[in-house]
């Protein structure tokens, strides 16, 4: 089908940045929008600007005394010591000139992108600057200053009254995200990544979910280290339909970090592109089964920001336009534009080929523990303790 | 860790004239496998176990005909010297004493009275606590040998990156093995620098392991 979509882009998504060598970068947008530009799968009548975000809007999610902090922090005016408390100045979220603004202008995106959704029936929204699903109301965490998926969500709630679907699959757990609506039943949050045995952040066991009137409303499925293409999409298609169905949402978000790939330096799942044409297919899916068109799509984690998540992005951006999945090879004047900036050869073609993928030896036992988890999951759909 | 600071301290108890009708409908209502009997200075005299009450019981099979027994007193079931801990002892002599006497809880005594009692579960979650992730963080596993120093090694290298350390656990590698293993759990989403760093500096980095030998 072909819907009325929107990007949210401009090169102020760009200042959010910490220093020249810090995983989090960017500049994937960027190489991205280009790539659909490249591939004439995008208008500029479809790219929308973003807002700042206000600091009441902050407020619905983070404490007074951390906003302070992030905008001292970025005038150069808080102390180390002070910093360490608020998660400030640590290897993960350094201090970096105007961070207040350029955190808050990620965080009006994904308002903007909010705002097109809910404002209009069958709009779609993109937002891959955004998704930074780790920010805590007093702590910034993770490479996240400000948690702009939360602060959304409770946007919606507030001003639209809407019952949220949260569907984040970045391979580390969505925890800002889950803690913030852990006790709110009008909240689903649905977590697909990389078991925390091992990987960042740790949380987001299947045994996590929710309290009070929240309980039953929080889903995890941790996937094991090395797991490949079949199994992650039988764990995503087996549950997230279920969990549609049973909640009845009225709006979509998707958290989309693209760093299940074999390829990211951060975490050890091995997907390939083949899941980045699936995830959003199933999303497009609900968003108009259940939703009416309602759909409002993040970005993440993603630290290949030239062999992963240009590719992986534009698959979700032509799903959500409606435009054919692309397969063959990528356009040659983006590969040759690029390649010259990039320390590793840019992939040639839409599809990674799996035989390069090293063999997984214990595949097996981790297909048969994925299995398992995902059949805990679909017992635990609708029933209470 | 101190058994004060696990034990459950609301305890359920019964007296020795108590039936055992009794003891049963306790266990089930509040879901507990173990219930001390006391005396009325609140001294523990006895312990029943859902095991003895079990073997005391006649089967589904025959219950109507032996209904009697559900009436008998629970002292003519209940263990005698029972091993009890004191709150200021720590949670892991306890787990040495419920692990040694192969049994499933200790029921803590101060001044002669029952004061909390502590089981297997609450041990379990004191484990659970000490090795917890109840702060976002990454896990690093190092192998080292079996000397003084290595920690405090290992540890300032993690300094030198400005990352907090939010729990530590040093335990031997496999037997006949020397070495030891620390498992440091981290203040970071990007644990690789210091991997890096650590194995540069001759150490062995179980986790994570170099993304050239991710499989």
């Amino acid at each position: 089908m072909k819907d009325r979509a929107v990007f949210v882009y401009s090169d102020r998504l760009l200042a959010y940045k910490f220093h020249d060598h810090h995983p989090f970068n960017q500049k994937r947008v960027f190489l991205t929008l280009d790539l659909l530009k490249h591939c004439g799968a995008i208008g500029e009548e479809q790219i929308v600007p973003p807002r700042m975000a206000t600091e009441e809007e902050l407020r619905l999610v983070h404490d007074q005394t951390y906003i302070e902090a992030v905008r001292k922090a970025g005038e150069g005016r808080l102390s180390e010591e002070e910093g360490e408390s608020f998660g400030l100045g640590t290897e993960d979220t350094p201090m970096f000139p105007n961070m207040h603004e350029a955190a808050s202008w990620i965080v009006g995106g994904t308002l903007t992108a909010a705002d097109a959704v809910m404002g209009g029936a069958g709009i779609h929204a993109f937002h891959p600057g955004g998704g930074l699903h780790h920010g805590f109301p007093g702590k910034a965490s993770g490479f996240c200053i400000y948690n702009d998926c939360a602060i959304a969500i409770k946007y919606v709630r507030e001003k639209y009254g809407a019952k949220v679907l949260y569907v984040d699959t970045d391979a580390h757990h969505g925890d800002g995200v889950q803690w913030t609506f852990y006790d709110d039943p009008n909240v689903c949050t649905v977590s697909f990544h990389e078991t925390g045995r091992y990987l960042f952040p740790g949380t987001g066991s299947v045994y996590e979910r929710g309290v009070g009137k929240g309980y039953g409303y929080s889903f995890n499925i941790p996937l094991d280290a090395f797991t490949e293409d079949e199994s992650w999409l039988y764990a995503y298609r087996k549950v997230i339909m279920e969990i549609a169905d049973f909640f009845r949402p009225d709006v979509l978000i998707t958290q989309n970090g693209a760093d299940a790939h074999y390829f990211d330096p951060l975490t050890h799942l091995h997907a390939s592109t083949a899941i980045y044409r699936e995830i959003p297919k199933l999303a497009h899916e609900i968003a108009h089964r259940y939703c009416g068109g309602r759909w409002i799509a993040l970005g993440g984690g993603g630290y290949d920001i030239w062999r992963v998540v240009p590719r992986a992005w534009s698959f979700l951006w032509l799903e959500m336009a409606g435009l054919p999945s692309p397969a063959g090879p990528l356009p040659k004047g983006w590969v040759e534009k690029w390649q010259k900036h990039a320390p590793v050869p840019l992939p040639a073609q839409w599809d990674d080929d799996r035989s390069a993928f090293p063999v997984i030896p214990r595949k097996k036992e981790i297909e048969e523990k994925n299995r398992q988890t995902v059949e805990r999951i679909l017992s635990m759909i609708g029933r209470q303790k | 860790m101190l058994v004060e600071d696990m034990m459950v301290k609301d305890v359920h108890t019964l007296k020795e004239t108590d039936p055992i009708e009794r003891a049963l409908r306790l266990m089930k209502e509040k879901k507990i496998r173990h219930i001390p009997v006391v005396d009325g200075e609140k001294r523990v005299i006895g312990i029943v176990t859902d095991r003895d009450i079990r073997s005391a019981v006649p089967s589904v099979f025959y219950s109507r005909e032996h209904e009697e027994v559900f009436q008998m007193t629970v002292k003519s079931i209940m263990k005698r010297d029972v091993i009890t801990v004191h709150p200021l002892d720590f949670v892991e002599d306890a787990a040495v004493v419920l692990f040694e006497n192969r049994i499933g809880c200790l029921p803590v005594v101060k001044e002669n009275r029952l004061v909390g009692i502590i089981t297997q579960t609450d041990v379990l979650e004191a484990f659970i606590q000490l090795v917890g992730a109840n702060q976002p963080g990454s896990r690093i596993e190092v192998r080292v040998p079996n000397r003084a120093g290595m920690l405090h090694e290992v540890a300032g290298l993690i300094r030198e990156h400005h990352v907090n350390i939010h729990s530590v656990l040093a335990y031997p590698d496999k037997k006949g093995s020397d070495d030891k293993i620390l498992v440091f759990r981290l203040g970071t989403m990007n644990p690789r620098p210091i991997a890096d760093k650590i194995r540069e500096k001759g150490f062995a980095v179980l986790w994570p392991v170099p993304p050239e030998m991710k499989s």
